[in-house]
């Protein structure tokens, strides 16, 4: 919403302030000023100017040479190019020093051009005879001055006056962010009456006095509404002998203010109406109703309907429109139709104002895909008791102007008045949420000011219909709060029952996951919970995977963002490749994102949204490294068994031979694997690249901080290395089952130091050698009882086809 | 002077000479025992003994153990002295060039989203505020109607939800979680709730369809717009600084009254007004209120005798801003070379 400070002294006039205060104070008490542009900017030592002379350029077939009169000193000689530049002419001048702001293109300088003395192909220009353009507008929005050609005044216009001034550009145009609770603010009267209140100033709303001549408009025009749900009101007058012409420069100056161009007296008069009031009207060429009547209906599904802008519509049941007694002239609330728009030759206009239902003119403007000025107005869920007003407001103009003969009466079709809301006055309750002791005298002084009425005798403030957004104690509070000034409200701290606070275990464990996560040299990232369904190809799963049921999102941002993620490795490896294809090397990421598991689709309940955390490197390490990574991790968590690494299900998306699935006390609990390389080929990542994935509701269940000591080991401990021929199918996992199986309790700790595969061992077999380490926690070991046990061992050990090497 | 006594004496001089000129430990070793050896000199006088007469002997035993002790201590401080050289050169010869490169310790970087939600939970659980999270798949009736956003409203408007079904959506605001902790109805309460929200926004330098809010609910008897004021503003000093000033605007939404929107001084400029605030010395930085009382009857509290305030913090919003990131992209490419400044 934007309006001028000189549009709003029309209503307040004694508002002295600057733009700047005037935006700050606005601000703080509620209507949020997002600033302001000076439309005399850049614009200085402008003055009105007569030519006296003007002749041709000697040298030049297009350029004058002008002396011009500028009300002091002599005369200046001016070389001007305006094509329509001539004698006797009133022009803005531009002295020598002053400024402009903009180029005769339309184009504008940031500060300004400085015009100075000098030489147009040899002849002397002391300043410059400027266009509307130059002066930081356009012809659109002084339809008297012409698109290509310098500004002219009419004849008596005093010479040497302000230019600016003359042509309203000593002001200022305010833009506002209105909140959707405050439907008035949509409105030059509300801006007013608020900045009536904030600077507490008198407010003087415009009196609207009967209008009409003798004759009955019931005898014009009948009206009937057959949805009074989605036409709550509708009122209607008729202006005959209507003689068409410019509106006045005032109002042509007030709609150009907020960027409204101004078109002809009837024209000019409605859109005026709908910046002034908020209230939307429309005119219609009366001569065009047919049968002279108005119903007001929902349309037809399929009905076609052309607007004054010439497009078509294909309409449906749901939306609301303006008919006469043979074909609809008007898409409620949103335009009206080009067969009955006002033309020049038109002499009698039927005015419409009407409330809507706001949803349904927001929805239709939607489905319809046209957005207009009044559409927006009426999309907020207006007054209805603005419309009677506004169209009135609408007649005295006409009636002022003297642009046509206003008839009598008004069709009014209201069926159901809208009454103020009755809101008790309980000031302790308004304090007591504040946290402050205002008196309540100076509370009513607050609602008065802003036109809410106290009614002393039965303690109840009465909010107009205009402020719909207030209903309760806690609505009023807000008005004593912004008035009386949020900045004096005190400044405490709650008080009341001490709480605990804290975190949730499950977060305890995601900052485990960061830590160690970022020791082993990974850095976090954040990734997208949606994407798009081909990534289940990319990653190579089955068909019937269950990760390709993924919720879909019905009004995605496209088809790449239109389901949310069941894996997790599609962020991880987008990522790591935008690093690859960006030349970072040695790239090591983490994630700690959801995926969302349905239950079952379409979705009837909530899903099961899982906390992934995932692992991605390339450049830098190997599986046993990722694997080094999950075992810290696991580690840290107290989580003290061994994990188990299976892989008799193998996943598509991993090198078929580098790949596991990570068990936990019996729990899958995450997968690892080298990524397959057609997966990286279709990412584009060129260097192996590990990943795992962890799924922390399954990790967190296993997670302890409880830690015990457990005594730092008083006896020795006796080490035994074993190196061995190892068939290359038996796996480490089985060398160290049989190895802790069987090494009793004595056994401390199993280490594989070396593996070897390659000459001289034979093709089929590795070479393998551990380092066992026994000890017993209450006495010193005996060589027998180590004996003892490394005989059980080699002795299991031979059963897995093991050879001893000696 | 007898005999023994000069004999005595010419050896301690001797040995004093010796010891003073002395070059090297080897050296000085070798001096201790050519007189303090079991065929040392001063050793060897003491073998004379049996020649003195027995009366004299106990002088004589003191005269020669005076000359062992003075050697003794002479050859202790030479030795001290020899080694301190020793070591000095040593020393010497080991310095190093200690601006030559460090051995770099490699360890990850958190993403600046994590770093600024770990500030600000630290400093509301230092306040006894819980941190809770909700789902972010989320049922319309707590992200929308449990929080007096009632059907048709213009923010519901599928431009700025995403939906999944009639009654599912991606939650658009961390909100709910006040819906449901109040629906529990365990007073009082002081939690945030941080966590990931949606919005059906392309992708731009200052837009993202996924972003991240931090919500801040309490509830008990007798919290006031005051309380909601002394709160906020200790947050943002602890989170921007000491000095730093709040200001609060009036605002509306739907689940608050009164509501307001909070900016607080450039902590650029300390509020004169530079680029970084565009002039204005504030910078905006959260939304809150007072909680509204249908928000309270919706989720089942009394509002006549609870009442509390909310609060949501954009915390993207944070992120840049605090540490001066002047694209929102640049959060979720996860470019090494961008983390790792964090």
């Amino acid at each position: 919403m934007n309006i001028s400070m000189s549009w709003l002294k029309q209503y307040v006039p004694d508002l002295d302030v600057t733009p700047k205060e005037f935006c700050d104070a606005m601000t703080l008490s509620g209507t949020k000023a997002e600033g302001y542009t000076a439309l005399d900017a850049n614009l200085e030592n402008i003055v009105v100017g007569k030519i006296l002379t003007c002749e041709p350029h000697p040298d030049s077939d297009h350029l004058h040479v002008c002396t011009v009169d500028v009300g002091e000193g002599e005369p200046l000689q001016i070389v001007c190019g305006a094509p329509n530049v001539a004698a006797g002419q009133k022009v803005p001048v531009v002295l020598v020093g002053g400024k402009v702001c903009g180029t005769h293109s339309g184009g504008s300088a940031e500060d300004g051009i400085v015009i100075r003395k000098g030489k147009l192909r040899g002849v002397e220009s002391n300043g410059m005879i400027c266009s509307i353009d130059e002066l930081g507008s356009s012809s659109e929005f002084y339809p008297e001055a012409p698109s290509d050609g310098i500004y002219v005044f009419p004849e008596d216009t005093p010479v040497g006056a302000d230019a600016v001034e003359l042509l309203g550009l000593h002001d200022a145009v305010v833009e506002f962010e209105i909140t959707s609770n405050r439907v008035d603010c949509y409105s030059a009267i509300g801006i007013a009456r608020e900045a009536a209140a904030t600077f507490r100033r008198a407010f003087h709303p415009p009196v609207v006095a009967e209008t009409g001549n003798s004759e009955d408009v019931n005898d014009y025009v009948s009206v009937e509404v057959k949805d009074t749900e989605l036409c709550p009101r509708f009122t209607a007058r008729v202006v005959k002998n209507v003689k068409i012409g410019p509106s006045p420069k005032w109002m042509q100056r007030c709609l150009a203010s907020n960027g409204i161009r101004p078109i002809n007296n009837i024209v000019d008069i409605t859109n005026y109406i709908m910046e002034e009031y908020g209230q939307p009207m429309h005119s219609y060429d009366y001569d065009m109703i047919a049968g002279h009547r108005i119903i007001v209906r929902r349309a037809d599904d399929g009905e076609k309907f052309v607007t004054l802008d010439g497009q078509e519509h294909t309409l449906d049941d749901r939306m609301l429109m303006i008919c006469d007694a043979e074909k609809a002239v008007g898409l409620a609330g949103i335009m009206g139709g080009e067969n009955s728009m006002i033309t020049d030759n038109c002499t009698t206009v039927l005015f419409e104002a009407a409330n809507f239902d706001g949803t349904n003119i927001r929805l239709t403007s939607k489905r319809i895909g046209h957005q207009t000025d009044a559409s927006q107005k009426f999309d907020k869920g207006l007054d209805p008791n603005t419309a009677r007003e506004a169209i009135d407001r609408a007649c005295q103009l006409i009636e002022e102007f003297g642009c046509g003969e206003v008839v009598g009466g008004c069709v009014d079709v209201y069926p159901v008045k809208r009454e103020p809301a009755v809101i008790p006055f309980e000031p302790e309750k308004i304090n007591a949420m504040l946290g402050t002791a205002i008196p309540a005298e100076e509370m009513i002084g607050y609602f008065e000011t802003e036109g809410l009425e106290y009614d002393r005798e039965k303690g109840v403030v009465i909010a107009p219909t205009f402020r719909q957004d207030l209903l309760r104690t806690c609505d009023l509070a807000e008005e004593v709060a912004r008035f009386y000034g949020y900045d004096r409200i005190p400044v405490t701290l709650p008080g009341g029952a001490a709480t605990a606070g804290g975190i949730t275990f499950e977060m305890r464990v995601r900052e485990i996951a960061r830590g160690a996560a970022e020791d082993c040299g990974f850095s976090e990232g954040y990734c997208y919970s949606f994407e798009s369904p081909r990534i289940f190809d990319r990653l190579l799963f089955d068909a019937d995977a269950p990760e390709r049921k993924a919720i879909e999102i019905r009004n995605p941002l496209g088809p790449d963002y239109s389901i949310m993620r069941t894996t997790s490795l599609n962020g991880i490896l987008t990522s790591l490749a935008t690093n690859y294809n960006r030349r970072n090397r040695g790239v090591k990421l983490y994630e700690l994102g959801n995926v969302y598991l349905a239950k079952e689709l379409p979705l009837t309940e909530l899903p099961d949204e899982r906390m992934r955390f995932t692992l991605g490197m390339f450049g830098s390490g190997d599986f046993f490294d990722m694997k080094g990574v999950v075992e810290l991790f696991f580690d840290r968590l107290g989580m003290t068994l061994v994990p188990e690494y299976r892989t008799d299900a193998p996943m598509n998306y991993f090198h078929p031979g580098r790949q596991a699935r990570i068990f936990y006390g019996g729990t899958c609990v995450g997968e690892i694997g080298e990524v397959h390389p057609d997966v990286m080929k279709s990412y584009g990542i060129g260097e192996r690249t590990y990943i795992a994935v962890l799924d922390l509701p399954a990790v967190t269940g296993f997670a302890t901080f409880d830690r015990k000591y457990r005594g730092i080991a008083k006896y020795p401990a006796v080490s035994r290395d074993i190196s061995m021929i190892v068939p290359k199918n038996v796996t480490h996992a089985q060398i160290e089952k049989v190895i802790s199986e069987r090494g009793g309790k004595i056994l401390e700790d199993c280490r594989l130091f070396d593996i070897y595969e390659g000459a001289p061992i034979l093709p089929g077999f590795k070479s393998m050698a551990y380092s066992l380490r026994f000890r017993d926690s209450g006495k010193t070991l005996e060589d027998a009882e180590v004996q003892s046990a490394m005989h059980k061992i080699l002795n299991g050990l031979l059963e897995l086809g093991i050879e001893l090497r000696k | 002077m007898s005999e023994f006594e000069k004999r005595v004496r010419e050896i301690a001089e001797k040995a004093s000479d010796e010891i003073s000129g002395v070059d090297g430990l080897e050296r000085l070793n070798e001096i201790r025992i050519a007189f303090l050896g079991k065929k040392g000199t001063l050793t060897s006088v003491l073998k004379g003994m049996k020649d003195v007469a027995p009366e004299e002997r106990p002088q004589v035993g003191k005269w020669v153990n005076d000359a062992r002790e003075a050697i003794e201590r002479s050859i202790e401080e030479s030795r001290a002295r020899l080694e301190a050289e020793l070591q000095n050169r040593r020393l010497s010869a080991e310095a190093i060039d200690v601006t030559l490169p460090a051995r770099k310790q490699v360890s990850g970087h958190r993403h600046p989203n994590t770093v600024t939600l770990e500030e600000v939970e630290r400093i509301f659980t230092g306040m006894g505020y819980e941190v809770i999270e909700g789902p972010e798949i989320e049922y319309d009736d707590y992200n929308f109607t449990k929080l007096n956003i009632p059907a048709n409203h213009p923010a519901k408007d599928e431009q700025d939800t995403f939906y999944i079904t009639d009654e599912i959506l991606l939650r658009t605001q961390t909100s709910p979680v006040q819906a449901r902790i109040m629906e529990q109805g365990k007073l009082p309460i002081r939690m945030i709730a941080p966590g990931r929200v949606f919005r059906s926004d392309e992708v731009d330098a200052t837009h993202s369809p996924s972003f991240h809010q931090i919500e801040g609910l309490v509830i008990d008897r007798g919290i006031t717009f005051a309380d909601l004021k002394g709160t906020l503003d200790i947050f943002a000093k602890k989170l921007f600084g000491p000095d730093t000033k709040t200001k609060f605007r009036p605002h509306h939404f739907p689940f608050t009254e009164p509501s307001a929107e909070v900016d607080v001084s450039c902590f650029k400029c300390g509020g004169k007004g530079c680029r970084f605030c565009k002039g204005e010395g504030w910078i905006e930085i959260l939304g809150c209120g007072m909680v509204h009382p249908h928000v309270l009857e919706m989720c089942g509290l009394d509002p006549e005798v609870y009442g509390g305030f909310a609060f949501g913090i954009g915390l993207e919003r944070i992120a840049l801003l605090k540490y001066e990131i002047d694209d929102m992209r640049l959060l979720y490419e996860n470019d090494v070379r961008f983390i790792s400044q964090f």
